[in-house]
């Protein structure tokens, strides 16, 4: 029955060439570099490319762009780019900088990443990221994040998940906000030097697509609400992911998938939709009012255990709980990797025990994770050093200090995988549309490792993009940007328009953020941790309804033409129901387990992700139709030589 | 809980705002105040009325966007914390809360409870970053930086741009976060040859903003990164430094 429904959803497209240049993929990023096209000094000031977004892969690309001589213009629908989410990433950044004798290598990196994403990410893009953080840690380094040093001045590192050595740096619990600041920083220096102008309070609802090229986008003032055109050689977008879908996620409150999902509904494939991470230590839901779920970061795993009592409804104090009376069930399952598995592996884990009945909280919607033991060990001080932003934000936010009590957590949505189909040049599949950072599917596969997002982000923006774009414009030598009386211009501003003034017409009854929820708690349900055939048949078709009454019942308060943040929400939540409905045909189409995808059909006899590599080893790169009609999958195969394919196996090795 | 709310309504800049009074009669101690805000203009937008216009983005205190002056205090009542951290658990059963923006001279209002901070964005335009591009940095590990001073620049950099401490200032000043920049880049070996010209861009840019600092301490008290009153310290010695020092002058 299912089947018939996937054939009813969805047609099956062409193999697509990421353009990985052919031989030993840890050389292919430098083969690829030295193929590129230059644009000279003197000519760079006569190219303009916009840059949607300012976290740490839009701050570092238009800054980096800026610093060539690059004309920019750079977007943001926040007051200040600081804000970007970015800010909020707290763990650290990974490098395999190999200055210990723990036996780091790029090689072993590039092996943890492939297998941490369970073999459905490029071979050669894993390389390009470990080899370019030796010099992302430099310069973020110089413009001035403060990384963590030992006593002796050297960086200190520590471990995340899904890793055998110490390869992540950081400052504290607030990695992501000092790279984030330097970022930023560097980008208002461009700012003050005059080749980045940067507008603040600005929403691209559309990207402008002439025969086939991008050529610039469509913003809202949030301010004055007026849509205006704004054209340029190249757009980049890096606007990060879409795990707001599920209403309740850590990402930020304004954090949404429109500016990605529009470039989507002109032309551009999105890949993967379905690779969504449920970060296994967030806060759970506490009141019916909480608006998401806050993140505890993964590297409190290096000192805190997670455990849960033994007994099922055991609802007496955790600290009464007697040791052998707890079940330490990573470490117990997991015993070479222990508390720091990666996130898929740790987020099922902890599913399967709430689901159990050995949930805690007066919900019984969390697990334990304790620091009891490394207090003991290291001390109230030392703990407070690696983590004490983190313990104070728990603390705030429940009432309860950590060091006094374990905290409960459980898991929560979190990063997208899934993105913008991208090649090897950071290229959407529609000329002159770069992506970068989280807005991407590139790099990560079925699930990301800790401490490679703010990594990605980082490649993407500083190092990758900087001469991957040039490499395009360099054509474009002798052209200007699109004028703005081009009827593909005033075409594109009228379409966006008439969607705005469509969201104040409804005149329902409901407001977005109620659809908004529903979408949540539907997809938490059926396209979740767990899924299944049936599942996802049920939830596209449920999906489908919430379209209808979304577009019957929406109510939009006041006017377009001010300030106005339920207009703003009911445009993001119409975007997100089409991509929810994306994402559960690309997890019903994915008929295998792997990575954060976990198809309960699919599995070993121990409960792991169990991948069918002779049918699905590649990148799911999905079309969406222009006219009513069926999605077209695509596919970009996956070859893998230096990491071979194989089982994950996270308990013996 | 039952909570009524006196809160600031300002359709734009131009057109005078005044309070507007709501009552909520299912508020619960775990709540937030902006998850109180959340179900207020719930049920406002259910009855066709215009929700109060607030900003926040990552509520986890550390975006620094939302701002909310609560009973007269920046934030709210614990000190040294977000409004988006400040839970309703400080208040008691039928409380009154007054919610305005955060007020200063240099935050224009844009609507209701929403200002317009880029004065500090301006601030760090003026000098608060390290002239260093993309590639050009060398190994990080061969300049060595003592833990102590990592840790005491990070102290500093901790600043989230919330912009409560001239909110709380009685003079409006902006010194404890164009000190704490200072503070923080100064601690730091990179960018030590633009120092001078940064404290005088960045003070110069701080007093065509901000008023000037008599050493209150409000702004400490509000601020929710712990930013310590020796940021003004470092501001005044940067300033006094950069007439003394001998480097180029830009």
């Amino acid at each position: 029955m299912t089947h018939y429904l996937l054939d009813d959803l969805r047609n099956i497209g062409s193999a697509l060439d990421g353009g990985v240049p052919d031989g030993d993929p840890a050389t292919a990023w430098d083969h690829r570099k030295a193929s590129y096209r230059l644009v000279s000094p003197l000519n760079r000031r006569k190219f303009t490319v916009i840059v949607v977004g300012a976290g740490l892969a839009g701050a570092g690309c238009a800054a980096a762009l800026g610093e060539l001589g690059f004309n920019v213009e750079c977007f943001i629908y926040h007051d200040s780019p600081r804000r970007a989410h970015s800010i909020a990433a707290q763990g650290g950044i990974n490098s395999p900088r190999a200055k210990k004798v723990d036996n780091d290598s790029v090689l072993r990196f590039v092996k943890d990443t492939v297998e941490g994403g369970d073999f459905r990410s490029r071979e050669a893009d894993c390389f390009r990221l470990g080899q370019e953080s030796i010099r992302v840690i430099d310069h973020m380094n110089a413009i001035g994040a403060p990384f963590a040093r030992e006593y002796g001045g050297q960086l200190a590192t520590r471990s995340f998940g899904g890793v055998q050595v110490s390869r992540t740096y950081y400052t504290r619990g607030q990695t992501g906000q000092q790279l984030e600041l330097a970022a930023t920083q560097a980008l208002h220096r461009q700012i003050a030097k005059g080749t980045v102008r940067l507008h603040t309070r600005h929403e691209m609802l559309d990207l402008i697509v002439k025969d086939g090229v991008a050529n610039g986008i469509v913003a809202r003032d949030m301010v004055t609400g007026a849509i205006r055109p704004f054209t340029a050689h190249a757009v980049v977008l890096a606007t990060g992911g879409y795990g707001n879908v599920y209403y309740k996620a850590t990402l930020a409150k304004n954090s949404n998938a429109t500016a990605a999902f529009r470039a989507h509904r002109r032309g551009a494939y999105f890949a993967s939709p379905c690779f969504i991470q449920f970060h296994p230590t967030t806060l759970p839901i506490n009141s019916p009012w909480q608006s998401k779920r806050m993140l505890m970061s993964e590297s409190l795993r290096n000192d805190a255990r997670v455990w849960v009592p033994m007994k099922k409804g055991d609802d007496r104090p955790p600290n009464d709980i007697a040791d052998d009376e707890r079940d330490y069930f990573l470490e117990r399952r997991y015993p070479a990797f222990g508390n720091l598995v990666p996130r898929d592996v740790a987020s099922r884990a902890n599913a399967l025990e709430i689901h159990d009945g050995r949930g805690v909280g007066t919900l019984h919607n969390g697990v334990y994770l304790d620091l009891r033991d490394a207090i003991a060990r290291l001390g109230v001080p030392v703990i407070n050093e690696r983590y004490g932003n983190l313990l104070d934000m728990y603390h705030e936010s429940t009432g309860e200090d950590p060091r006094q009590v374990p905290m409960r957590i459980g898991p929560g949505a979190h990063f997208s995988m899934g993105g913008l189909w991208t090649d090897f040049d950071s290229m959407s599949n529609v000329p002159g549309l770069f992506v970068g950072g989280e807005a991407s599917w590139a790099y990560h596969g079925a699930n990301r490792l800790g401490a490679n997002s703010l990594l990605s982000a980082c490649v993407d923006g500083w190092f990758t993009l900087p001469v991957t774009v040039p490499n395009y414009l360099e054509s474009l030598l002798g052209t200007e940007p699109l004028s703005l009386d081009d009827p593909a211009v005033t075409a594109t501003v009228n379409e966006v328009t008439a969607g705005v003034r469509h969201l104040l017409d409804i005149g329902g009854s409901k407001p977005a953020n109620q659809f908004h929820s529903q979408l949540g708690d539907l997809l938490y349900g059926q396209c979740g941790v767990n899924r299944s055939a049936d599942e996802l048949a049920d939830a596209i078709d449920r999906i489908q309804k919430l379209r209808k009454e979304f577009n019957d019942d929406l109510l939009v308060t006041g006017w377009g033409a001010e300030l106005n943040q339920e207009l703003e929400k009911a445009g993001r939540v119409s975007d997100f129901i089409d991509l929810a409905e994306l994402m559960c045909i690309d997890a019903l189409d994915r008929n295998e387990s792997c990575g954060g995808h976990f198809r309960v059909e699919h599995q070993t006899p121990d409960g792991e992700a169990q991948r069918d590599d002779g049918n699905f080893c590649f990148v799911s790169v999905w079309q969406r139709p222009t006219q009513p009609g069926r999605y077209i999958r695509h596919h970009e195969p996956l070859g893998f030589t230096a990491v071979p394919l194989e089982q994950r196996d996270y308990k013996t090795k | 809980m039952k909570l009524t709310l006196k809160i600031w309504r300002q359709p734009s800049a131009d057109i005078a705002g005044d309070f507007e009074t709501h009552h909520v009669a299912d508020a619960k101690p775990e709540m937030t105040i902006l998850e109180l805000l959340d179900r207020l203009n719930d049920s406002l937008v259910t009855q066709g009325r215009e929700p109060v216009a607030f900003e926040s983005v990552c509520r986890e205190g550390i975006c620094g966007t939302c701002g909310v002056t609560v009973n007269g205090r920046p934030h709210g009542p614990v000190p040294n914390t977000t409004t988006c951290q400040q839970h309703l658990r400080s208040f008691s059963d039928g409380a009154t809360l007054r919610l305005e923006p955060f007020r200063s001279a240099a935050y224009p209002v844009v609507r209701d409870l929403i200002v317009d901070r880029s004065a500090l964005d301006r601030i760090i335009e003026a000098g608060g970053y390290v002239s260093v591009d993309a590639g050009t940095a060398p190994d990080a590990d061969t300049v060595q930086i003592p833990h102590q001073v990592a840790e005491a620049a990070l102290d500093f950099a901790a600043c989230i741009g919330c912009g409560a401490c001239v909110a709380a200032c009685p003079n409006g000043s902006g010194n404890l976060f164009t000190g704490a920049k200072l503070a923080h880049l100064s601690l730091l070996p990179h960018g030590q040859q633009e120092r001078g010209r940064r404290a005088r861009s960045m003070g110069a840019q701080a007093e065509a903003e901000f008023g000037p600092c008599s050493l209150f301490g409000e702004c400490s008290k509000a601020c929710p990164a712990g930013i310590p009153l020796t940021a003004i310290a470092a501001f005044n010695n940067e300033q006094r430094r950069a007439r003394t020092a001998r480097e180029p002058r830009g």
